[in-house]
């Protein structure tokens, strides 16, 4: 005799039970501190941190270690405890132009005020595996910089072609409220803002392919690179009982600055634009592929065809959260049964009519010559 | 929506600090966002309110726009239900439930005529709801538009313009291809006479149990940071053709295990040589059942010994 | 008598470019125009500028509604105006994908106006397409096949069908025939012709091809560079055309 399944309850705490055990793994082999990943795994403790939408190196780091190393995991993870945070205001905009470098390169110019700084790149290193890390052991020091060049010497390239009126200005800043996706729904055709918002919290493997494919022809945008930088810059906060801004500490960012040729029209004579990408962190890929996807998301409002996805701003910004996306594909493994009950019976009834039908005698052949003759 | 007051949020982390979150998790300010939603989507039955959705301890798609529901509307002399196919034991089911018996502290019931909420995920439970009671639906795709019509910005045009043509082209050719209607769940329904409206996906024997309920139908979608209502006594229409009137499904058998007929069914497979059976898809009305029925067997045994004796 | 659509003014400018420069001209009842110029010349902007598909910088469009009132089609809510396109007028596309529902079968392509105003009868709607169907001599056992499987020249009369079934006395067509073979070309201006007539439409057709222009209509209308060049009865203006420009239009088309 059949009995209804139960003990959901007690399969689920086992289920999780094994989960922190296959997490721990080996456990001859010493535990992970969140110190270690923090710094030996920094630039996935910056992914998670940028699509996670929280700067916290330890907290990321922690999630990581929680989640067995799976990013959208972490993420959510990191996601789930930033929604119960109070939110006390925004913060002044952050000042690029002054950031502390580690890094910055530009594309479109062979020298530039402030020089081209290579700083930690993967760039030009052989992809040859290092045995030799397998051992524990320390590098030799890296060869110690130039006291920093004050900002003002290393100029952010856009202000520079900005100057000669060759590049589009940044819009000027309004006051306006800034848009936040996280405390209001979206409604479509949503502003530049909220698309930045939208796309610094998007997958980064989603942006990569989006931005590639306006490279390879979906929509193209002829972009050069006019800067990347990678480094740390000051956070001001505006506390309404003081009413004067004080400084909450340093973030790491990488911006990117993609410059994209542009032939005017009506009015505006030829120029170039700008795709913007922002994040926390060391992520050059995910900041290069949030630029061309920015700029591909301004056809629009630049008077040009909205005909690829990249252009599309329901289908990037509706497509690329990986939590959204990952939800919504996972949650097929939770039982359908019902649904499929109905579609079960919907298809076994076609099937009797269909079966019917084939067994019926044909019908008058004036009504139907060719397909009987096809008979 | 306005974004809650900070100073609310703020006197939350004081009230919250003990037990580490809010009541039912949400802090008060977003409750108070979700609550204005609800009310406005009470007042015009059958729209899709706009809310902002927050981000939830559990994954999109399973069940974050019923379970910010149920944490808006819950209060502690609440009693909970959550079912997930019609099972109060399903994983996800019991997963919901924990959560609001961590975060909440609220009672819980498997019995459909006990609890003040219930949460849901495809199915309308069998017995009757009353009023008071309150049904939460969890909703992956608000917008039954959605597959004819995947812009959003087009999509809401045809619902303000009352445009549902093409809902019916659908429908039509459904029929052309097939004789009938072939939509066997998340049936379109027009509610009290303006919205089209989709019931989430319960089957669509479903759907004659939301027309003039007793009880409010609220549903949720996390996701798509939609709220839409049913009020109570409300007429709720299954769109059709006059000459091809909605219709629901029919078991030709009743539940194996309590015999009751016309109640939707799970089929079971019992072994690998086409064993199967059918049994009620509601766990609590199948017990409820049952449980009648052995009382009513011990009281029958009771008289037999009595005579006995 | 009090014409059916009066058009005045009506310009659009794309950054510097006008498209179209002060359109002005009065359509009755049952009457064909054909609107003809080179591509680039606002032929086809004119079309999109009446139906309200693109807003006009200056002009206006005014239209006699069944009830006989005259409304300038700027102060119709956008209730009005979706119930009068899909009632009261037609539009007839140069690219039959984007006057069809391609994943919808010819039948629900024909009802879907039908279903739009509110029938709800299967019966009646399918029967109501069938008639359609055959009145653009499509084969009756096609109705359940979808406009993917038509060719070109079936899914131009699938189309027309699809604007017809509401009995409209306004349809816009741009371009209908082009891209289609000589032979399907003349069976459907053939049927155009004759439906036309049948039915006392009143139709602007935009074309390059003055032969169209010949065949369908009673008054053209000659369009350079976003400006009608001249205008008049079809006849006059091809054997007897004024301007310099119609003139080489007309000799370019003996001489092909």
């Amino acid at each position: 005799m059949y009995v209804a399944v139960k003990g959901g309850e007690a399969a689920i705490d086992n289920a999780h039970r094994l989960l922190a055990e296959v997490r721990r793994g080996d456990p001859a082999v010493p535990e992970l501190t969140v110190a270690q990943i923090r710094e030996q795994m920094r630039l996935l403790v910056d992914r998670v941190m940028t699509e996670g939408s929280l700067y916290d190196p330890d907290l990321a780091a922690l999630a990581l270690k929680q989640a067995r190393g799976d990013v959208v995991e972490a993420v959510f993870l990191v996601r789930a405890y930033r929604t119960t945070l109070p939110r006390f205001g925004a913060t002044e905009p952050v000042d690029t132009g002054a950031m502390t470098l580690a890094r910055r390169i530009s594309a479109t110019f062979k020298d530039l005020p402030g020089g081209q700084v290579l700083g930690p790149t993967f760039d030009y290193t052989h992809r040859l595996v290092d045995f030799g890390l397998a051992d524990a052991g320390s590098p030799d020091p890296a060869a110690e910089a130039e006291p920093e060049a004050d900002a003002a010497a290393c100029p952010r390239v856009t202000d520079l072609l900005g100057q000669a009126g060759l590049l589009e200005p940044s819009p000027p800043d309004e006051g306006a409220p800034v848009g936040d996706l996280t405390r209001e729904p979206v409604d479509y055709p949503a502003d530049r803002a909220v698309r930045l918002q939208g796309l610094a919290r998007g997958d980064e493997g989603f942006l990569l392919a989006l931005g590639y494919s306006t490279q390879r022809g979906y929509g193209r945008t002829h972009p050069f690179v006019g800067e990347i930088r990678v480094g740390a810059v000051e956070l001001a906060f505006t506390p309404e009982e003081l009413g004067f801004p004080v400084s909450l500490g340093t973030v790491a960012l990488t911006e990117c600055q993609m410059i994209n040729q542009f032939h005017g029209h009506g009015a505006v004579p030829p120029q170039f634009t700008r795709g913007y990408g922002l994040v926390f962190g060391q992520g050059e890929r995910k900041a290069m592929a949030m630029a061309l996807v920015d700029r591909s998301l301004r056809a629009a409002e630049l008077g040009e065809p909205v005909a690829v996805p990249a252009q599309d701003q329901e289908f990037v910004l509706a497509h690329c959260d990986s939590l959204q996306a990952t939800g919504f594909v996972e949650h097929m493994k939770l039982p359908h049964y019902v649904d499929f009950q109905a579609e079960l019976e919907l298809v076994r009834r076609l099937r009797a009519e269909h079966a019917a039908r084939a067994a019926a005698p044909a019908p008058a052949s004036d009504e139907s010559p060719l397909r009987e003759a096809a008979e | 929506m306005n974004p809650p007051n900070p100073a609310v949020a703020r006197a939350t982390v004081t009230v919250s600090a003990g037990a580490g979150y809010n009541f039912a998790y949400l802090d008060e300010g977003t409750k108070r966002m979700i609550r204005r939603a609800i009310l406005k989507a009470i007042a015009i039955p059958g729209y899709q309110v706009p809310f902002a959705a927050r981000e939830m301890p559990m994954p999109y798609g399973w069940g974050t726009g019923g379970v910010q529901v149920t944490a808006a509307i819950l209060g502690a002399a609440d009693v909970l239900k959550v079912i997930d196919q019609g099972a109060d034991d399903t994983t996800n089911a019991v997963s919901i439930r924990r959560f609001f018996t961590a975060t909440a502290g609220i009672a819980t019931t498997t019995r459909t005529a006990e609890a003040t909420v219930i949460q849901t995920r495809h199915r309308i439970p069998e017995a009757p709801l009353a009023e008071g009671q309150v049904l939460v639906y969890q909703v992956p795709i608000p917008e039954p538009l959605r597959f004819l019509e995947p812009r959003e910005t087009e999509t809401r045009q045809l619902h303000a313009l009352a445009e549902y043509g093409l809902m019916h082209v659908k429908l039509y050719e459904d029929i052309a291809r097939h004789g009938h209607i072939a939509t066997t769940y998340a049936y379109p329904v027009e509610v009290a006479g303006r919205y089209v409206m989709d019931p989430s996906p319960t089957p669509k024997f479903d759907n004659p149990k939301m027309d003039d309920c007793p009880a409010l139908q609220l549903f949720g979608a996390g996701r798509e940071k939609r709220i839409y209502a049913i009020p109570p006594y409300t007429r709720v229409r299954s769109l059709d053709f006059e000459d091809h009137p909605f219709r629901v499904q029919r078991f030709d058998r009743p539940c194996a295990l309590c015999g009751a007929e016309d109640v939707y069914l799970d089929e079971v497979v019992l072994d690998d040589a086409g064993g199967r059976m059918f049994v009620c898809s509601d766990t609590d009305h199948c017990e409820t059942r049952l449980g009648e029925t052995r009382l009513a067997e011990t009281r029958l045994a009771d008289g037999h010994t009595g005579e006995a004796a | 008598m009090e014409p059916l659509l009066s058009v005045a003014g009506l310009t659009k400018r794309y950054g510097g470019r006008l498209a179209c420069d002060g359109i002005g001209f009065t359509l009755d009842p049952g009457e064909v125009l054909a609107v003809v110029g080179e591509s680039g010349s606002g032929k086809s902007t004119l079309l999109s500028l009446i139906a309200g598909e693109v807003a006009a910088d200056a002009g206006s469009v005014a239209y006699r509604m069944r009830d006989g009132a005259t409304r300038d089609l700027d102060t119709l809510s956008l209730v009005e105006r979706r119930a009068l396109m899909r009632t009261d007028w037609g539009f007839v596309r140069q690219d039959a994908t984007q006057g069809l529902r391609m994943a919808v079968s010819a039948g629900g392509n024909v009802g879907e106006r039908l279903m739009g105003v509110g029938d709800r009868h299967y019966g009646r709607i399918r029967a109501t397409a069938l008639d359609w169907l055959a009145r653009v001599e499509i084969a009756a056992d096609r109705i359940d096949d979808p406009p993917t499987r038509f060719s070109g020249g079936m899914r131009q009369r699938l189309q027309i069908a699809r604007n017809l079934v509401t009995a409209p006395r306004l349809v816009l067509m741009d371009e209908p025939t082009s891209g289609l073979d000589v032979s399907v070309q003349a069976r459907l201006l053939d049927m155009i012709r004759g439906l036309v007539a049948e039915l006392g439409l009143a139709v602007i057709i935009v074309t390059h091809d003055l032969a169209v222009a010949r065949l369908l209509s009673h008054r053209v209308l000659v369009m350079r560079a976003g400006r009608v060049i001249e205008t008049g009865l079809t006849d006059q203006v091809l054997d007897d055309p004024q301007a310099a420009y119609t003139q080489l239009l007309v000799s370019s088309v003996l001489a092909a």
